[in-house]
């Protein structure tokens, strides 16, 4: 048995790493035909890595070892993040040493990373960017502990694995709370993941970016892998919020049945499917909030969040 | 012309009419008559136009200084001779006219004739020269070889500095992430709040005016097309408007009607790509699809209808170089009628957007009172309630029967001139219509006569940014003496720096696409 759930472990972070570009792909394809441009071919991302990979890297010359190495250590901590979310499966011996909590001291141990080697070239821009990076960062990072607050409140845990499996083995009519909870993860997802109305990812105005102004200084395997890294971000984003608000077809504890594995490919596949399509929906709508306005969004997240958990306290569902 | 207006007497009795396609009249002022004519005309609140030199030592051992004004009775050229070569100065106007500071820098580097200003200081910063060729050397004095190359070197260039806790600078350009003009902007920043802008420009300075001085009169329209690209029938048409003023050509009417039907297209066009540019940069991609895709419908009809996109050299000295076809006819019609409601669709979206419309309001604000004071143009202008439009106040044919409607916002913020964009395209749209259906008969070119040695004219046109001006003088044997082309984008560059006061550095590109000044228009 240990066997198997090693093979498994394994198989979804390989899964993750290969299929996080599509999902950007698929969403940026969607993006174009509601914006009515002719979508540029939904493996887009990887032709983009490839020929990243394949050039040579220019590096500025008061480059530190910390922005040579930051590149590896994003890619290094979403690959992490990746083996520690249910996406597949909820029996991953990895996703036992960490709960939901430390999954959110990971994405934060990227952000600095990423803030510091963003000032350490010593360009304007990076440091603009770097700077309204932490912004976001300490608005989000507080709304996303209160989703999955109430999450565990629900499920009495505040690892993921233990949260899918505590939904599956009590389907209960709808919690309201988890609607809230939904809401402002979303909220969250989108300005973590540097998406309209936060940031403009395909933006060219090096004054209004976040994310792409600190990467500016970035060229070759190291801008690759970079790229990889958010793609992985997001797609671990979407994921987490499979596993608090839609598991089903996720394979629980018990079911080892290569049928159930099969079905959970399947189901994640059409629920990114969905959610891409969602996300590209909410980005052709939306124009991008002034950036004095990011905190109000992100305190907005913050508060539907805890609105959930009141919800949950006064209906006292369990 | 009577300057009822104007106190200096000597102006009204001296002045002579000048060839121009609006009411001009041209008068030689020595340095008392200058100093006074510039406090009388800052007293009336004139129109400051531009600023610009000429060397004339070959024909009377002297340089000349020319200021141009527009007044409710017409422009009005000033000008001045100095007779000193070894140490050239003129009185500065930049006191009484902000906007002429910076176009005094610019004839310092091409003439070396320094602008004196007496009881303040004046930047004596170059401003064109960018150390493209050797200080010490003019290259607008006719005894300087156009031909001749010389090594760049990096000069310094000093900024404004500002001082404070927590005050740090943040340098943009000259060159850009995206496909744009260059040109440098420098931010001094509290955080995100902007407390002071500086501009440095002329990396696009190709040396127009002195390649205007080796083409003959009847070939120079083709360079005056390409000054600024977006502003190609603008420009044209004023030069071929000069070089008709000076030797009399009486253009037919079935060509100047097809000239402002040009106009127009070229306005509409740009206030496409603008607005489609101006959703965008707030992030809503979904304008700039559907404006791009108007605007290059627009251009295809163009290259149908008058056999160029952007209408590069379809104004020729006389006429218009193409024929309107009987389908060509038909096809704008329905141009007309798809932009008219394609664009109402799409102004609705962008009126209810609550997005953008928070991105749009209070955004990189030009009060009506400091437009005024600086000499606002053209559409920049209008945004802020100053009412200047040449169609209206100054109509050549064929708007002098058109009736044009004054297009006005006071609210001067981003928003303001979104709703100027928009109504102006309306109105360009209804004036299309209008010179289509009364479209006369006839020639569409007059032979046009070689200029007099010697005579200068000017001619003022309403471009899509505003008045452009050429200023020509022509030599002997069809050749130029000199020719001053002046875009709009001189006065409001300085304003941008205003505009973006107090606002936050990520709104900057999107105040200044509202503005969407030319950087090419303005290097020369």
């Amino acid at each position: 048995m240990r066997g198997i759930t090693f093979i498994r472990q394994f198989g979804e972070v390989i899964l993750a790493i290969a299929i996080a570009p599509l999902f950007a792909g698929w969403i940026a394809q969607c993006r174009a035909w509601m914006q009515s441009r002719s979508a540029p071919l939904v493996t887009q991302p990887y032709r983009m890595l490839r020929k990243l990979f394949s050039k040579d890297a220019a590096l500025a010359e008061t480059a530190s070892p910390l922005f040579r190495i930051t590149p590896y250590v994003l890619f290094g901590t979403m690959v992490l993040a990746a083996a520690i979310i249910p996406s597949l499966a909820t029996d991953l011996p990895f996703a036992r040493a960490a709960d939901a909590i430390a999954l959110i001291g990971l994405f934060a141990t990227a952000r600095v990373f990423l803030s510091l080697a963003a000032m350490d070239i010593g360009t304007g821009f990076g440091s603009m960017g770097a700077r309204r990076e932490m912004m976001i960062g300490f608005l989000a990072e507080p709304a996303l502990l209160m989703v999955l607050f109430n999450a565990s409140l629900l499920y009495g845990s505040t690892a993921l694995p233990s949260l899918v499996d505590g939904y599956r083995a009590h389907p209960t009519i709808i919690d309201p709370s988890v609607i809230f909870a939904a809401v402002a993860f979303v909220m969250v997802l989108l300005a973590e993941n540097a998406r309209i109305p936060i940031d403009n990812p395909a933006t060219h105005l090096e004054l209004t970016m976040i994310h792409e102004a600190m990467l500016l200084e970035y060229s070759a395997r190291h801008l690759a892998l970079v790229e990889w890294a958010s793609y992985l971000k997001l797609f671990n984003y979407a994921c987490i919020g499979f596993a608090l608000f839609v598991p089903w077809g996720i394979a629980i504890h018990g079911s080892d049945g290569g049928g159930v594995l099969a079905l959970s490919i399947v189901a994640l596949l059409g629920k990114l499917v969905v959610a891409g399509s969602a996300l590209a929906l909410i980005e052709t709508l939306s124009a991008k909030l002034r950036i004095f306005r990011a905190p109000e969004f992100l305190a907005m997240a913050f508060l539907l969040a805890v609105l959930g958990l009141l919800v949950h306290l006064l209906l006292g569902v369990r | 012309m009577n300057f009822a207006s104007l106190n200096s007497a000597k102006l009204a009795s001296s002045g002579k009419t000048l060839p121009s396609n609006i009411a001009a009249t041209h008068a030689i002022l020595d340095r008392a008559e200058w100093q006074r004519a510039i406090g009388d005309l800052r007293a009336i609140d004139a129109v400051f136009l531009s600023l610009w030199g000429a060397d004339d030592f070959d024909r009377d051992g002297s340089f000349s200084i020319y200021a141009a004004f527009l007044l409710a009775e017409g422009a009005l050229v000033l000008q001045h001779k100095i007779t000193d070569v070894i140490a050239p100065s003129y009185p500065s106007l930049a006191r009484a006219f902000p906007a002429a500071a910076r176009m005094e820098r610019a004839v310092y580097d091409l003439f070396g004739i320094v602008s004196v200003s007496v009881g303040h200081e004046s930047d004596q910063r170059g401003w064109l020269r960018h150390a493209g060729w050797p200080e010490g050397l003019y290259p607008l004095r006719r005894s300087f070889d156009g031909a001749q190359q010389y090594p760049v070197q990096s000069e310094p260039y000093e900024f404004v500095q500002v001082e404070g806790n927590g005050v740090h600078e943040i340098a943009v350009g000259p060159v850009h992430a995206g496909t744009i003009e260059p040109g440098h902007f420098r931010f001094s920043v509290v955080g995100e709040k902007v407390l002071r802008l500086e501009e440095r420009l002329g990396y696009t300075h190709k040396g127009t005016a002195k390649l205007f001085e080796s083409l003959t009169q009847t070939e120079a329209h083709r360079l005056a097309a390409r000054l600024s690209g977006d502003s190609a029938v603008a420009f044209s048409w004023a030069y071929c408007a000069a070089l008709e003023a000076i030797t009399a050509t009486a253009v037919p009417l079935r060509a100047s009607s097809l000239r402002a039907l040009a106009l127009e297209h070229e306005r509409i066009a740009n206030h496409l790509g603008d607005l489609g540019a101006l959703g965008n940069d707030a992030g809503f991609a979904l304008g700039l699809t559907h404006f791009s895709r108007l605007k290059e419908d627009l251009l295809r009809v163009n290259v149908a209808a008058f056999g160029a996109r952007y209408l590069l050299d379809y104004i020729v000295p006389g006429g218009v170089a193409v024929d309107l076809s009987k389908t060509a006819h038909a096809l704008l019609e329905e141009q007309y009628r798809t932009l008219a409601h394609e664009v109402a669709g799409l102004r609705a979206i962008y009126d209810d957007h609550g997005g953008l419309q928070d991105r749009f309001r209070e955004a990189g604000r030009l009060t009506p009172e400091l437009a005024q004071d600086l000499g606002a143009m053209g559409l920049i202008a209008r945004a802020s309630g100053v009412a200047h439009d040449l169609r209206i106040d100054h109509p050549w044919a064929p708007y002098d029967v058109l009736a044009t409607q004054l297009i006005t916002q006071s609210d001067g913020d981003v928003a303001a001139r979104v709703q100027v964009r928009f109504d102006d395209l309306s109105e360009s749209l209804r004036l299309c219509q209008t010179l289509l259906n009364t479209l006369a008969t006839g020639p569409i070119q007059a032979e046009v006569a070689v200029a007099n040695s010697d005579q200068l004219g000017i001619a003022l046109i309403e471009g899509w940014r505003g008045p452009v001006m050429i200023a020509l003088e022509c030599g002997a044997h069809n050749s130029i003496r000199r020719c001053h082309a002046h875009d709009p984008s001189w006065q409001n560059w300085p304003l941008l720096e205003y505009a973006i006061l107090g606002n936050i550095v990520p709104d900057f590109p999107l105040i200044n696409k509202s503005f969407n000044l030319s950087y090419s228009g303005q290097d020369g």
